[in-house]
């Protein structure tokens, strides 16, 4: 029992499925198969920064600015999609957010800056430049550009965003669990001295553990671009919240060297479900917020308390 | 003023003060002198209320007292100056001083006149440079623990221990300490000395306790011994203990060479060679420079001069994936902090360094990896349940043969052991020594820091003895008895 | 370091000058008396609530839930004064301060008692207390007709006119309050402990200093500060729009605090700096809208100063300290 109870995966299996049977109870809905999956992609995009932002705070850093990252390349896409750049818009929306990470890589890994300080930074400074290109405008996506939520991986119920996530996972989870990388990353985070006496390379542990986020965090941003049809400065406006609660829930530990994609699955179905259910229940964007954020608290000062318990 | 009676301490099961008695008087200078390790630091600490001893009385000024932190050891009139000051380098002098207990009166607050005007007069007490205005981030070690003492005079204290106070200093800034440690005695403080530098402990001490291994040894007078009879004393063993068959090193060609190595203030042109299949001993106290030569050398610190040759090629070290890629490695001294991934399982920590070897294409084959794990911990004779462990289940010398494997496995030429058996078990010590003879019998070449005497004459077939951060002296190892070592990292010159 | 924290203060009254010439030049109308006394009207909020930041800052810890903390407390006196318009006004704005206490000692206990580390613990303030707000008043805004006119008096008029430019109540409270913060950090022993526990917290707790209750206490002045702001806000702006009080403050405030030269790894930081910093910015945004230059821009540039001020001052001290080293 102690043994199952210690398990990165339990508390949050525990808690999807209380958070089930209460949907259940509030809105036939939540057995509506075809609805989950429906709703699915928007969810898909938070997992996918999710996995990027696991990989940081298993490095013991922290990244404010996914959500940024993802609405400046989600409005510059857009842009040379209305320009008319066609495919290459993609790569090189991909290439950008690639480049903001490691903009906040380098300025944490190289010039040894907090990166609660750095990245909040540039989570105005990112947001800010697209504001500044749009203002209050928004950019259309071209047709054949929009939808992808729409469309099902041929042959299967399941949209592209969630089929595209969930290979993400198997990668990033196969990243940090069976890679030299990987391994690395742990390290970094657990000792990061007996890091730097073994030869590891800390600096560039931290520099490509930025850069993938802003990779991750562009995909999402196309995925997005997409599902909603139009690019806007304040697109996934407050959702660092969303993915930093994600890993937390997931029982990455906020003191660096512990977690799992695993757990953070569970946790992104929890914090989808918690989301739906109050959707369902025509509660408004603030309180979902808020909702959130007590769950991010709350989540983080368990898992605190019961690691000092631990340790007793 | 101060009477400790039957001390005794330990830390994770290893009892390192057994039983020691220590009595500061008013108006003089008690010096704690032994080897690394013997339990000096310790009893400073525990009458400065930093441990709390596991048995044993302390009574101050005739009445027992039970000294629960610092704070109520300064409240008691009790200070302790530390080796390294701990101050507080944002804050002007005069604040360091009085941190916590900055003389307030009423609406006026603090009042920064009074605590710069007594700051002045109890620094020129001190006869010290230093002005109430300085930041101490810019004060020198030796200012800042001017700024220590000050603090300490300011709360009246009557007992100061200077634990390894001198360490870092240079010989002039140590004959102004000195002199302030004489007007404090004048002034009728207790104060204690802990050293190891038996030159200044005889230029200023009026008793001197001699610990060994934990144990109180003799409690003399200075003018009633010598030095000699200290270091005799300090040493005490013969090096019989480490059961070693003594065995002959054939010198051949040098593996690492190190010319005229400087590092700032920390060491100053050293310079030796490494040759296949020799161990190297580097002798000397704490602070005489041996750890940062070995660091300097492993690139974990760039040193600021000199020159490091590697199978006569010279080379340049940055960091310490530059070392690795050579055949160099390091098991540090400080296990915890720089040598082990605590939380993570024994079987990554073995592959830790040498992780690329289980590799193909960067995928890690796991089952390789267990496997070798395995392999190294029945070589090492690690007890462990299971390679799958965390690292911080096992005990010290258990999780130093983990150290250890880690390194072997990536077949280093040369291998740094700095204080490789600190806080092992003996059996797990002997296993390491046969575990090293073993290696250089293999063609490895080892450079060990050990503060152990036993282990260093034991193992070395040369020993470079470090002091002040030179090499004072060499000896060949049949040569090379304790007391001359000894005296070399003393410098009490034979 | 004095020199160099004198040198920071110094640098920043270049940098307001310079801003003012550089608008001035392009825009003239830059200097008339509307225009600077905008300046004046936009410091305050930011002035009361960088010197709680800055507190916090030093102590080597961060509050990102400050915005929120703001609008809940101008919700809370607005509703106060739309319940009972007759109310005296100091007793309005002390329920502001005590709003905001409240939730300041809530981030305090959990920070410095359950020790979840800072960024964590005002992440999730500022969505639940922004949440908690949306709760507080149903969504609802509160309306100019139901701020006091005593309280909107405030903003609009002042002890002092100098040519045509009329320093606002407003400003004269938010100075009131640097200078009492001035004094708590000078000259009380809480005030130095917030200092003594961020340059050296090891040390600070073998000296004895309380660690914890310093802690909890920046938090907690923060918060009380940020409920002034809020009672500030509503005299300001005359309405309280729950989704957009206070939003995103906690961006400039840390920007006006990182350029006033409090150094981000904690141990150093001046109220004087705060001010300055909090003057350069409302002169820059003030260019930038006499410029025609639209809000879209300020985000932008809020990142970019922070950004500036941050690997500037990083890589002067590390400079600084080599050349020491070296000597």
């Amino acid at each position: 029992m102690g043994k199952l109870l210690s398990r990165r995966e339990t508390v949050p299996a525990i808690l999807v499925v209380i958070a089930f049977i209460a949907g259940i109870v509030e809105s036939p809905k939540f057995l509506d198969f075809r609805y989950l999956l429906n709703v699915s992609p928007e969810y898909a995009e938070t997992g996918i920064m999710a996995l990027g932002m696991t990989l940081v705070i298993v490095c013991a850093e922290i990244d404010l600015s996914v959500a940024s990252i993802l609405a400046l390349v989600a409005c510059v896409v857009a842009k040379m999609l209305d320009a008319g750049w066609g495919g290459m818009a993609a790569v090189c929306g991909l290439l950008l957010g690639t480049c903001l990470g490691g903009v906040n890589g380098v300025l944490v890994g190289k010039l040894k800056l907090p990166s609660f300080v750095v990245t909040l930074a540039t989570m105005a400074l990112y947001r800010g430049i697209a504001q500044a290109m749009l203002g209050a405008h928004s950019v259309k996506m071209p047709h054949g550009w929009i939808g992808v939520d729409m469309l099902n991986v041929p042959g299967t119920p399941f949209p592209i965003p969630l089929v595209l996530f969930a290979v993400l996972a198997v990668g990033v989870g196969l990243l940090l669990h069976r890679t030299v990388f990987g391994r690395w990353i742990y390290m970094t985070g657990t000792n990061p001295s007996a890091a730097l006496y073994s030869g590891l390379p800390v600096e560039r542990v931290k520099v490509l553990v930025f850069t993938i986020t802003g990779f991750l965090a562009a995909i999402s941003a196309l995925l997005m671009d997409s599902r909603l049809g139009v690019a806007r400065y304040d697109h996934a406006l407050g959702q660092e919240l969303d993915v930093i609660t994600v890993v937390v829930l997931g029982g990455t530990s906020i003191f660096g060297g512990e977690g799992a994609v695993l757990a953070n699955v569970l946790a992104l179905l929890l914090i989808a479900f918690v989301h739906i259910g109050l959707y369902l229940a025509n509660v408004t964007g603030e309180f979902q917020l808020a909702v959130i954020g007590t769950l991010l608290v709350v989540a983080v000062m368990i898992s605190t308390l019961v690691g000092r318990r631990q340790k007793r | 003023m101060v009477s400790a009676k039957g001390l005794r301490m330990s830390f994770a099961g290893v009892e390192v003060l057994k039983g020691v008695d220590v009595d500061l008087f008013p108006g003089e200078v008690h010096a704690i002198v032994g080897e690394n390790g013997a339990g000096k630091s310790t009893v400073a600490k525990l009458i400065g209320g930093v441990y709390q001893p596991v048995a044993g009385q302390i009574s101050i000024s005739g009445a027992p007292t039970q000294i629960g932190s610092p704070r109520q050891a300064i409240q008691l009139g009790v200070a302790l100056i530390h080796q390294e000051p701990l101050t507080f380098p944002d804050l002007e002098v005069s604040e360091n001083v009085f941190a916590g207990y900055q003389p307030s009166r009423g609406v006026r607050g603090v009042d920064w006149k009074a605590m710069r005007q007594e700051a002045g007069q109890i620094l020129g007490r001190l006869g010290s440079r230093v002005k109430p205005t300085d930041r101490v981030a810019n004060l020198s070690i030796a200012d800042q623990q001017m700024v220590e003492l000050a603090a300490a005079l300011s709360h009246n204290a009557k007992v100061f221990l200077l634990d390894e106070t001198t360490a870092s200093l240079t010989p002039k800034e140590v004959e102004e300490l000195f002199v302030i440690v004489r007007k404090l005695r004048e002034d009728g403080c207790a104060l204690a000395f802990v050293s190891h530098r038996l030159e200044e402990v005889f230029s200023i001490a009026d008793r001197i306790t001699v610990l060994r291994d934990g144990e109180q040894v003799a409690t003399l007078i200075p003018n009633e011994t010598s030095p000699e009879e200290i270091v005799r004393l300090m040493v005490g063993r013969d090096h019989s203990d480490l059961g070693l068959a003594p065995r002959s090193y054939q010198a051949q060609e040098p593996v690492l060479e190190v010319k005229g190595l400087s590092r700032g203030s920390k060491f100053h042109d050293v310079s030796f060679q490494l040759r296949r299949g020799e161990i190297l001993g580097l002798g000397g106290m704490v602070g005489a420079g041996r750890t940062e030569v070995c660091e300097a050398i492993f690139g974990i610190a760039r040193p600021t001069g000199g020159q490091v040759l590697f199978d006569a090629k010279p080379v340049t070290i940055r960091k310490p994936a530059d070392a690795i890629r050579l055949g160099i490695g390091l098991v540090p001294e400080d296990r915890q902090h720089n040598g082990l991934f605590m939380p993570m399982q024994i079987k990554e920590n073995t592959s830790s360094v040498g992780l690329a070897g289980f590799a193909r294409a960067s995928w890690v084959d796991r089952g390789r990896e267990g496997k070798t794990a395995t392999e190294y911990a029945t070589r090492l004779r690690t007890k462990l349940r299971s390679v799958l462990q965390p690292v911080k289940e096992l005990s010290g010398g258990n999780q130093q043969k983990v150290v250890l494997s880690k390194w072997l496995l990536t077949k280093p030429k040369v291998l740094i052991l700095d204080e490789p058996t600190r806080g092992v078990d003996i059996g797990a010590k002997a296993e390491i020594h046969m575990l090293i003879r073993e290696l250089v019998e293999q063609g490895m070449s080892i450079l060990i820091v050990s503060s152990d005497l036993p282990e260093l004459l034991g193992l070395s077939d040369r020993i470079l003895v470090m002091r002040q951060g030179r090499i004072a002296a060499e000896f060949k190892g049949v040569e090379a008895d304790a007391e001359s070592v000894m005296r070399a990292a003393t410098g009490q010159a034979a | 370091m004095k020199r160099f924290a004198a040198f920071r203060e110094l640098g920043t009254v270049v940098l307001i000058v310079l801003a003012m010439v550089v608008a001035g030049i392009r825009e003239p109308r830059f200097f008339k008396p509307e225009s600077l006394s905008n300046i004046l009207l936009y410091a305050p909020l930011l002035i009361v609530v960088g010197i709680g930041q800055m507190m916090v800052i030093v102590t080597r810890g961060i509050d990102v839930s400050v915005g929120s903390m703001v609008g809940i407390s101008a919700m809370t006196v607005g509703m106060l004064f739309k319940a009972q318009p007759h109310m005296p006004l100091p007793l309005g704005v002390g329920v502001g301060i005590l709003a905001g206490l409240l939730l300041g000692s809530l981030n305090g206990v959990l920070i410095a008692g359950v020790r979840i580390p800072p960024i964590i613990v005002t992440l999730g303030g500022l969505s639940a207390y922004r949440g908690l707000l949306f709760f507080i008043c149903q969504g609802h805004q509160i309306d100019a007709n139901f701020v006091p006119d005593g309280l909107t008096y405030w903003s609009q008029a002042g002890p002092i006119t100098i040519a045509g430019l009329t320093i606002s109540w407003v400003f004269c409270i938010a100075i009131a309050g640097a200078l009492a913060a001035a004094w708590f950090l000078q000259r009380t022993r809480a005030g130095r402990d917030i200092y003594v526990l961020g340059s050296n917290p090891e040390a600070a707790r073998l000296r004895g200093v309380p660690v914890r209750r310093t802690t909890f206490s920046v938090y907690a002045i923060t918060g009380a500060l940020c409920g002034l702001a809020g009672a500030l806000y509503l005299s300001r702006y005359g309405v309280v729009n729950p989704g957009s009080a206070g939003k995103g403050m906690e961006l400039v405030v840390i920007a006006a605090v990182v350029i006033g030269g409090t150094n981000v790894a904690g141990g150093s930081g001046s109220v004087l700096g705060v001010v300055l910093g909090c003057l350069l910015l409302g002169t820059i945004s003030n260019a930038l809208a006499v410029a025609g230059i639209d809000e879209n821009w300020q985000q932008l540039t809020y990142g970019i100063i922070i950004l500036v001020a941050v690997v500037v001052d990083t890589a002067t001290k590390r400079a600084l300290a080599k050349r020491l080293e070296a000597a």
